[in-house]
């Protein structure tokens, strides 16, 4: 096992001295994947120069809220997020060659395309949750600092498994791209606002059929102390860290199966 | 069971293509691209796997090396199944696609090698020597150092080639290694395989569309067409089953009149105004050839032409069902 992780650590090198090969394009993409991840939780402030409150939530409340979600999607995303990158080795047959050597065909392919620019962006994420804990007025107890720590674990599992199970449909359908993107970047944009402001499927699909509620929203009610306005009792918070393990065991099932449907490419 | 590397039974793999049919129709149809295959390899033996373009020898190989699922029949390489044990047979089989790449395309060939060694976990004292050979033989110093993408395609083949071996392979396989290259690249490449198969602890299965590459190294051929394996055995039990004989070909001085026949030999064709004419060998030698024609005028030119592996592998890809 050491010897395993041993190999993968250089694989992970080898991807970051391949990419410092490009100086120049690597700087650009630090600088401009970090702009990014302050205008996304910027973003949700502007809403609030039109009305005081939304879903029932105030600025402050939106802006944790926001900035939970982005620390849980910027991590997982630095993590896995590269296995949307999936569709371009099925397409080129060049899975193969991953496929050849032994080790693990997700973790080599999380360590060969892994994007250190994206550090960028979880510092920042974890810089405006920072933030969000000052400008809210938390009542601290044993609980609440458990939730604190628990809620951004659930979102980088919950997100990492979307994104595995997004990357995966790529086995059946190459350019599945787009669609995927619904589900994790849709996914990260849905968890930016309180639940309570959608309705309807949109509300159902997302919130829980995702368990998109557990990223954000349900941990924040409980730092707030405050009841969920569409009516779920206060323990459902903290199923939290189970859905998310369901959403990854999910995942890695459809990843297997999908893997048994690659079909390579000519010769 | 334990002396055979590659054992194989009924192996089959189907893909589903959807193909156009008028306007917005698509019609759903399943293709097998190997349409059960059997196959034994021993220990240490050189088999070329041939045949034509989408006959289905790439998918054998993938499903041999853990790559593809199949859809029905039995594997074993090494003792253990590919696609269950993928991790663990890749520990002991050494994988070359003559049109893919397994080494880091951004970083110099030397720190592929030393990455294959950490992935496969080998002893940097065995790394180094089996290295060092590899270096030797193929002549790797000049560009050890100089990223992947920089190398040129023969560079880059014999790259493949010592990344597929460093661990030591029991079984190594081959997808056209030789396309594309250089005649003093396939050349290179040849005669390291050559050599490899010579010393006979790696068993090597070769894809090849490359006729000298059959010719020099492949004892035992293997022929697929569609799916299904149409020959397996030596290159000259090829040549006896498909009837290729040995020519004659005789220029004359002058064209003559008849009695051109000659016991145990055929005329294929009289050309240059009669002046030459090609004889196919059953049965006679090319002795009697020549002393028949010798009575009938004076020779300018004898020569025998051997026969062509070329003429056999296009017949049996031309053939369809043979």
């Amino acid at each position: 096992m050491a010897e395993r992780l041993l190999a993968y650590r250089h694989l992970f090198a080898a991807q970051i001295r391949s990419q410092t090969q490009y100086r120049a394009s690597f700087a650009m993409d630090l600088a401009s994947s970090a702009g990014f991840a302050v205008m996304d939780v910027l973003s949700v402030l502007v809403l609030f120069r039109m009305t005081p409150a939304l879903g029932g939530f105030g600025a402050a409340e939106v802006f944790l809220m926001a900035a939970l979600a982005m620390v849980g999607f910027a991590i997982a995303d630095l993590i896995v997020g590269n296995v949307e990158r999936l569709g371009v080795y099925v397409r080129t047959g060049l899975l193969d060659a991953v496929l050849i050597r032994p080790l693990g065909v997700l973790p080599q392919l999380i360590a060969i395309d892994f994007a250190p620019r994206r550090i960028g962006r979880v510092a920042q994420s974890l810089l405006a949750l920072a933030v969000g804990f000052t400008v809210v007025d938390v009542d601290w107890t044993p609980s609440r600092v458990t939730m604190a720590l628990l809620a951004p674990v659930t979102g980088v599992v919950l997100f990492s498994g979307l994104f595995v199970a997004g990357a995966t449909l790529a086995f059946w359908w190459i350019e599945s791209g787009e669609f995927a993107n619904a589900f994790t970047y849709g996914g990260r944009d849905f968890t930016l606002y309180p639940v309570s402001v959608y309705s309807g499927w949109f509300r159902r699909l997302f919130a829980y059929g995702l368990g998109l509620a557990f990223v954000s929203y349900y941990p924040v009610l409980v730092l707030l102390g405050r009841p969920d306005p569409l009516g779920a009792p206060e323990f459902l918070a903290w199923l939290g860290p189970p859905v998310a393990a369901g959403v990854a065991v999910g995942a890695g099932l459809l990843w297997r199966t999908g893997l048994r449907h690659y079909r390579g490419t000519g010769s | 069971m334990a002396e055979l590397a590659i054992e194989v039974r009924g192996l089959r793999k189907e893909f589903t293509v959807r193909r156009k049919v008028g306007r917005l129709r698509r019609q759903r149809q399943t293709v097998a691209a190997v349409a059960g295959v059997d196959l034994s390899i021993e220990r240490g033996e050189l088999v070329g796997y041939i045949g034509p373009n989408g006959a289905g020898k790439s998918t054998t190989l993938k499903m041999l090396t853990g790559i593809l699922y199949p859809t029905a029949g039995e594997i074993s390489v090494c003792g253990m199944q590919p696609v269950p044990q993928r991790a663990r047979l890749a520990r002991r089989i050494g994988v070359v696609f003559g049109q893919r790449s397994a080494l880091w395309w951004d970083l110099p060939l030397r720190e592929s090698f030393d990455l294959l060694r950490h992935v496969h976990r080998v002893p940097s004292a065995e790394h180094a020597t089996r290295l060092a050979t590899c270096r030797r033989l193929l002549d790797l110093e000049g560009f050890l150092d100089i990223p992947v993408r920089q190398l040129s395609l023969g560079q880059r083949m014999r790259g493949e080639l010592t990344a597929a071996l460093l661990h030591n392979p029991e079984v190594l396989f081959l997808d056209e290694p030789t396309i594309g290259l250089d005649v003093v690249s396939r050349q290179a490449v040849r005669a390291f395989l050559a050599e490899l198969a010579m010393r006979g602890d790696t068993t090597i299965l070769l894809t090849t569309h490359d006729l000298a590459d059959i010719e020099r190294l492949c004892r035992r051929l293997v022929v697929i067409d569609r799916g299904r394996v149409v020959h397996d055995g030596s290159l000259e039990d090829l040549h006896a089953r498909y009837g290729s004989r040995r020519r004659i070909v005789v220029d004359l001085d002058e064209p003559v009149a008849g009695g051109l026949d000659v016991p145990g030999a055929s005329i294929e064709s009289v050309t240059a105004e009669g002046r030459r004419i090609t004889y196919t060998l059953h049965r006679g030698t090319a002795g009697q050839v020549v002393a028949r024609l010798a009575r009938l005028g004076s020779l300018r030119d004898v020569s025998v032409v051997e026969p062509d592996i070329e003429d056999v592998v296009a017949r049996l890809y031309t053939s369809g069902s043979v």
